[in-house]
């Protein structure tokens, strides 16, 4: 189980590294906006909470008085469990966020085993990076371009439907992107461009008519900054991953 | 002389069992991976959605 081993041991110290670093990111791009973006939702969703909100949603949240309230069964499981705004909040994302990069981080260390045994040498930190850069293609770019990072608020399609879609997104963009680079031959390359297209062809599940009182503004900032943050998330989950497995790695075969 | 038997044994085995062991190891961590994003990114228990709402937000997976 060596190298099984070496690919856990990596992708937990990776993965812990890059979630603390990317929670700090967070901290001054994508949570500011979900927190404004929040005002909007709660105020357009009832008046009941004496959120300290500032006049400009509140005359937002005004101009959907006249609209049901009762209708609008979409939020976060009413009564279940959240954390409480503030530090217990910002620990759980902190959580998620190691945990969502040791994931990816497993995901990275177990093709650089597979690569690295195909070929007789370690995956150099220069090549991780390039193996991060294509999980950024892969599991940001790709959904991305049918699903853009979204606000709370701003309604959407139905949930499951959206998530298969992004599966999918992810599974043709890897297929196309692996065929270009591994099979180097003509015939290869086309059937890889057109996985690669073959999601936006048949396009992302979207609602007809979207109505919320999120600025437009606050979208694009939040686009820019989700997709940017993620781009540094790849990056230094790309090279740290493979800097450490190779280390792992490296060990374990001298001690065999 | 024991020794040298076990040390002989240890350099040969891995060779042979090697390359297969390596990738049914590098998938089995990757399986794992999968399950951890997953569970964190994508499942619809109302208690870890909340836990990891800003994340899910911030890393674009689709949420609500």
């Amino acid at each position: 189980m060596s190298t099984f081993r070496s690919i856990v041991f990596a992708s937990v110290i990776a993965g812990f590294i890059v979630g603390l670093i990317v929670t700090v990111v967070q901290q001054f791009g994508t949570v500011p906006l979900i927190l404004k973006a929040e005002v909007f939702e709660k105020a357009a969703e009832a008046h009941q909470h004496d959120t300290p909100a500032t006049a400009q949603p509140a005359a937002a949240g005004h101009d959907h008085a006249g609209h049901d309230h009762g209708a609008g069964g979409h939020d976060h499981g009413a009564g279940a469990w959240e954390p409480r705004d503030g530090f217990e909040r910002n620990a759980y994302t902190a959580a998620a966020n190691i945990l969502t990069a040791i994931g990816f981080a497993l995901l990275l260390a177990g093709f650089f085993a597979v690569r690295s045994g195909a070929t007789g040498a370690l995956v150099s930190w220069h090549e991780g990076l390039l193996w991060g850069l294509a999980g950024f293609a892969v599991f940001t770019l790709a959904p991305g371009l049918g699903l853009p990072p979204e606000l709370p608020g701003v309604p959407a399609a139905p949930l499951l439907s959206r998530q298969i879609w992004w599966l999918a997104a992810v599974l043709a963009t890897a297929g196309g992107l692996a065929l270009i680079a591994f099979r180097r031959s003509v015939p290869a390359a086309i059937a890889g461009v057109i996985l690669l297209t073959l999601p936006h062809l048949i396009g992302a599940p979207e609602l007809a008519n979207i109505e919320t009182n999120v600025p437009s503004s606050l979208t694009h900032q939040f686009v820019t900054a989700v997709t940017v943050t993620s781009l540094v998330f790849w990056t230094l989950l790309g090279g740290l991953t493979s800097a450490m497995f190779a280390r792992f790695d490296r060990g374990a075969d001298q001690r065999t | 002389m024991s020794q040298s038997q076990l040390a002989d044994a240890q350099v040969t085995l891995p060779v042979a069992a090697g390359q297969v062991g390596r990738l049914s190891q590098a998938l089995m961590a990757m399986v794992l991976g999968v399950f951890v994003v997953g569970m964190v990114g994508f499942s619809h228990i109302d208690v870890v959605h909340n836990a990891a709402h800003d994340v899910r937000h911030s890393n674009a997976f689709p949420c609500h």
